[in-house]
């Protein structure tokens, strides 16, 4: 609709490009090439190319040549107490071309209770109009119930959105029971989707925050102390044993600490369909900074879950990013500005949540892992772009360089280093939380469909020219493995004879009644397996009047109905 | 009030025991096993020694080199629990005569009160029943199977004055028993205030529901339902998040009925994070597996339903011996609760309706001694460490009980390693017409039980009598789960960070904040006392610095850094 429209909006009409002499490193391999693009996307790939006469040649010497990234988790528009967050779909998206993401996957929220379908027309109405590069969106389901299944249908057969995030945390805002994330995985491993979960107890956290305000501890610290890592790994832990049960393929958003980590890769080992998101802040800082001095720079690190306390998890993270337990990395950016993060001057729990890094992603995977020998160009690709359009389904389209893709890419400068800052960054925010930290590697050229965005330290982008880009259901990546499961799981009744020794009578022992009707509060308003389902037929069985001998305690001549071991089928008492 | 019932019982007559002097034994406790005599009068352990002095016409008994332990303690059991409104067929005396035979002489039972019951009142209904009925010492954990603020009260006094320092919740049975984590929480944190100790039903209820509805709907209606619908791993899912809330509230955590290998390796794992936990496997879940759910016979499949279910791994049983032998796992109780096959077969055309419960506290000894000593896996003080003395401190009954030693209460159990008993229900003390355990042959058993200082097992005899067993009441902080609680309640105060006063501009917030809506239709848990929680309301009035409106103006070049990172500690001023 709406990017239809688009296409023939003469500003797209993109100019024609070689890209001379660079290495193209895609996530399988690395060569010498050169590619021209007309149109926006890549027409020819290889050596002394034959292109029309008046086409820009950019110089990729020296540099290596890669997919622009795919940053698949910003909050560019979802607002917290009606408070929208200081980058939005323009803001945002520019600072993803400055530091080499020309794709977004942004979070629609809708409030609880309201429609899906609104949402994501609200999210679709913005960014159309503000993102300066390509975007797709997740739907975030705030709140469950069955009329939502047609909604989730709807979005996922008619409106190109093929990932949902579901909340264990936030207690009585978003947070969803066990039971009903079951029916969400369930419903989603049907229509194809992908359930991204964000996992922390939020019942432990409400507790905990609630105690801490109690002590008085009223700053930012109280923020990490009342989301431990325990409780990000709890939920992880109980989001992949409900996966398993739903056989549903599972992706973990935010993996901020070292157990929760952990927790993946060793349900990949099992061979769990699971897929673990870190994100830039998890990689490029840790939160000994929630107990600054400066309230200001300790509120700017809290997001949810933390950052981990713990000085040695962002080397850890990178390694098992390395190594393929965690599969991409996201920026999780959402942005308020300080005023906005004073809201919770006073209180911990009131400080919006979220942190920058949509700018910096690239660069602190490049600084971390392949500058430090613990990953190559390769996999850097595969963490920046490849796996995250492999598993949201935009591939090859993107996330490659091949002929035929988008031309979204980026010439990446591997030998230099650059310096974060609030002064020099594309944000809006006043503080940056990797302030002074210096990386080697970053963009010297960005292309986002096929034009220029980015050259000689310049940015030159057109709001409102990225197109919203559908993704179809059941991406091949995740689902054939949960295809092939789906039809080995059937579990098979055993085939008896019928039992008819004597049943205890339970109709006349009126006790029991009591015991179903009365609902007690504990959590689930689901129906009890206990009640309902009682045959009431069996009632009227009186053949056997051994009944009244049971409550006599020892019956010493009693046969023995069913000796174990013993015959194959009961079908008299003999 | 609590003193009452086994006061008054002190001065009946038949207590007034035998003296008995047990020659010639090898004493096994815990720590270590020494060759001496023990001497018994008054149903209390007198002297423990060799070329000991007592007076003539004790009778002796010659223990001929066996091993004299500390008589067995099985710390779960369900003797008289209903199952919709009938009780199981072992009640406190078949179940006790049961236990005393196998060489167990204190039980610790589940006082089960239905939801929305008293728990004094269900308290005071066990204790009748057990002191008339009860053949050994006893003592009760109560199951809260509700929580809400009224239980605090009744929990206060069941600790303080009724001698109760254990308490179960329920992770499973969803609508009946479950909590939610908010109430386990709140739970853990009163509980330990308390210094009970928290034993857990750790089962995802609310997966249990939804695979129990998906499996009736496939028309899979046997028992092998049962273990379909509790598959391992909602077992390991909520050890692992009771593990969690117990670090969190930090509180010792026992989780009753380790069933499967992935539990009890998450408690182990979490004892080498040093988590204070506590894991209990049972003589099911030692000797046997659940490949029998697949029985074709409807009778004995129905006899393993047991909650956790048996896993049908059959690697299961050595796994969870080798755990129990290494200390990763603790205390063998038996889960003994006993239904007969036509109360089992309330559930003939639907699993969910079996009543859950195997049996056990008859061969409990037997079979740790079979699966795990005469193995190899463990010796014999390991032996006595979990079947006895490591119960009676994680309950506080030590040294009381578990313990051979001068003053502690004279249950002590002559073990004859070379014995070999053959299962079966014909020779059962049980009155259930089945055994789970039926045709297994075990090695090593009681020769001789002593309880209360009075023979009640003797070659192959038992005699015991209704009603001698008396309460044991247990103090609370019992100090192998608390010790370390305490200390590290004082190490963890936390402390907040002193700053100075944020005074740069604060955003206002929209008067009507639309995430108020949310809380009252409650959609997870019924949140009686929530949010929106203490929003500051006198922030909204903060109008000294006009920034606010600049907020909405996306990107202000000449705006100033609030607070420049690495600058100024403190910010007082806007400067």
């Amino acid at each position: 609709m709406s990017f239809q429209g688009k296409k023939n909006n003469p500003r797209v009409t993109s100019d024609k490009l070689i890209i001379k002499g660079g290495k193209i490193v895609n996530d399988d391999q690395s060569f010498y090439a050169d590619i021209y693009i007309e149109d926006g996307t890549i027409k020819q790939i290889g050596e002394n190319l034959i292109v029309p006469t008046g086409v820009k040649t950019v110089d990729a010497y020296g540099h290596i040549v890669i997919p622009g990234g795919i940053d698949v988790n910003t909050c560019l528009q979802a607002p917290h107490l009606g408070m929208t967050p200081a980058d939005d779909f323009y803001h945002g998206t520019r600072a993803a071309l400055a530091g080499g993401t020309t794709m977004i996957i942004d979070h629609a929220v809708p409030e609880p209770g309201a429609s899906l379908l609104a949402a994501y027309d609200q999210w679709r109405d913005t960014a159309d109009k503000r993102s300066c590069c390509d975007y797709s969106l997740h739907l975030d389901i705030t709140r469950w119930h069955d009329g939502l299944f047609e909604e989730l249908e709807h979005l996922v057969k008619d409106k190109g959105v093929n990932s949902f995030l579901i909340f264990m945390a936030y207690k009585d805002k978003y947070q969803s029971s066990d039971t009903q994330i079951y029916e969400m995985f369930s419903a989603m491993r049907e229509l194809g989707a992908i359930a991204l979960v964000h996992a922390e107890n939020g019942d432990i956290i409400e507790e905990e925050q609630k105690k801490l305000l109690g002590l008085g501890i009223t700053g930012p610290e109280g923020h990490v102390l009342s989301h431990p890592e325990e409780v990000e790994t709890e939920a992880v832990y109980r989001a992949v044993t409900i996966a398993k049960q739903a056989n549903c393929p599972l992706y973990i958003t935010k993996v901020m600490s070292k157990p929760a980590a952990d927790v993946i890769a060793k349900a990949r080992k099992k061979g769990m369909v699971i897929y673990g998101e870190s994100i830039a802040a998890g990689l490029g800082a840790d939160g000994s900074h929630y107990w600054s001095k400066d309230w200001a720079k300790a509120a700017a690190f809290v997001m949810s879950p933390p950052l981990s306390p713990d000085t040695s998890t962002p080397e850890y993270l990178s390694s098992l990013l390395s190594c393929g337990d965690l599969q991409l990395t996201a920026s999780a950016h959402c942005t308020f500005s300080t005023a906005q993060k004073a809201v919770g001057k006073d209180n911990f729990t009131l400080i919006p949540e979220g942190t920058n890094g949509i700018e910096e992603r690239m660069s602190i995977v490049w600084d971390k892992a392949v500058a430090t020998g613990k990953m190559d160009e390769n996999d850097f690709v595969s963490v920046t772009s490849t796996n995250a359009a492999k598993i949201f389904n935009l591939y090859p389209r993107k996330g490659r360089i091949a002929v035929g893709s988008d031309a979204d890419i980026v010439i990446w400068n591997t030998k230099e280093t650059k310096i974060f800052s609030a002064k020099s960054h594309n944000l809006t925010v006043e503080v940056n939380i990797f302030e002074g930290m210096e990386c080697r590697g970053f963009p010297v050229v960005v292309i986002s469909q096929g034009r220029i965005v980015l050259e000689d330290g310049k940015l030159n982008v057109t709001e409102g020219s990225g197109r919203f880009i559908p993704r179809k259901a059941f991406p091949d990546f995740v689902f054939k493995r949960i295809k092939a499961r789906g039809r080995m799981a059937d579990a098979r009744g055993v085939p008896r004879g019928n039992y008819d020794g004597p049943v205890h009578d339970v109709i006349s022992m009126t006790k029991s009644v009591p015991a179903t009707p009365t609902t007690r509060g504990p959590s689930c308003p689901g129906k009890t397996p206990l009640g309902p389902a009682r045959n009431l037929h069996q009632s009227g069985f009186t053949l056997s009047g051994t009944q009244m001998d049971d409550h006599i305690p020892r019956r010493t001549s009693q046969k023995i109905v069913a000796p174990p071991g013993g015959r194959s089928n009961i079908t008299s008492l003999s | 009030m609590s003193g009452t019932g086994y006061q008054g019982k002190k001065n009946i007559p038949h207590l007034t025991s035998e003296r008995l002097l047990i020659k010639g034994g090898r004493v096994v406790n815990d720590d270590q096993s020494q060759y001496a005599d023990v001497y018994v009068e008054d149903g209390i352990i007198k002297q423990v020694g060799e070329n000991l002095i007592v007076p003539g016409g004790v009778k002796v008994i010659e223990a001929n080199g066996c091993m004299v332990i500390p008589g067995g303690i099985d710390v779960n059991t369900c003797l008289h629990k209903p199952y919709l409104g009938t009780p199981p067929v072992d009640d406190f005396y078949q179940g006790t005569k049961a236990a005393l035979a196998g060489g167990t002489t204190m039980i610790i039972d589940h006082v089960t009160p239905q939801p929305g019951e008293s728990l004094l009142e269900a308290f005071e209904k066990w204790q009748e029943v057990a002191d008339k009925k009860s053949c050994c010492d006893y003592s009760l954990h109560l199951d809260i199977p509700h929580w809400h603020e009224g239980v605090k009260e009744e929990l206060e006094q069941l600790v303080q004055e009724k001698g109760i320092n254990s308490f179960q919740v329920y992770m499973a049975y969803k609508g009946l028993f479950q909590m939610p984590d908010s109430q386990l929480y709140e739970a853990f944190s009163f509980l330990k205030e308390l210094g009970a100790v928290v034993l857990v039903h750790a089962e995802n209820g609310d997966l249990i529901a939804q695979e129990q509805s998906k499996i009736l709907g496939m028309g899979i209606t046997g028992p092998e339902g049962h273990p379909l619908s509790h598959p391992e791993e909602l077992e390991a899912e909520a050890v692992f998040r009771a593990i969690t809330l117990g670090n969190r509230v930090n509180c010792p955590v026992y989780i009753t009925k380790v069933m499967s290998k992935s539990a009890a390796d998450t408690v182990a794992t979490a004892r080498k994070k040093g988590s204070v936990v506590f894991g209990e496997p049972i003589t099911a879940s030692l000797a046997t597996d659940g490949s029998h759910y697949w029985s074709k016979n409807w009778a004995k499949a129905a006899a393993y339903v047991t909650s956790p279910p048996l896993s049908p791994d059959p690697t299961t049983p050595d796994h969870l011996n080798s755990l129990l032998s290494c200390g990763d796992l603790q205390v063998v109780g038996s889960g003994h609760c006993a239904y007969s096959t036509s109360q089992k077969a309330i559930g003939k055309d639907n699993f969910t309706l079996i009543p859950e419960g195997t049996n056990g506290v008859e061969e409990r000894m037997g079979f740790v001694w079979d699966k795990a000593v005469a193995s190899g896996k463990m010796d014999e003080n390991q032996f006595v460490a979990v079947t006895s003395s490591n119960a009676a401190k994680i309950f506080n009954l030590y040294p009381r009980k578990g313990r051979i030693a001068v003053g502690s209460d004279a249950d002590i159990v002559i073990w004859d390693p070379d014995k070999i008993k053959t299962i079966t229900a014909k020779e059962q003390q049980s009155a259930l017409e089945y055994n789970i355990f039926e045709g297994m042959e075990c090695h090593g058993g009681p020769v001789y039980v002593v309880c209360q200082g009075r023979t009640v097992f003797e070659e192959g005899k038992l005699q015991v009598q209704q009603g001698t067993g008396r309460f044991i009441s247990r103090k609370p902080f019992p100090d192998v789960a608390y010790q370390r609680i305490k200390c590290r309640t004082k190490m963890m105060s936390k402390q907040g960070v002193s700053r100075g006063i944020y005074d740069g501009p604060v955003y206002d917030v929209p008067a009507t904040p639309k995430y108020i809506t949310p809380s009252p239709s409650a959609k997870t848990s019924p949140t009686t006392h929530q949010p929106p929680p203490i929003r500051n309301l006198h922030q909204s009035n903060f109008s000294l610095s006009g920034a606010q409106i600049d907020d909405n103006v996306p990107r202000r070049s000449g705006h100033r850094i609030v607070a420049p990172p690495g600058g100024r500690s403190n910010i007082t001023s806007l400067g």
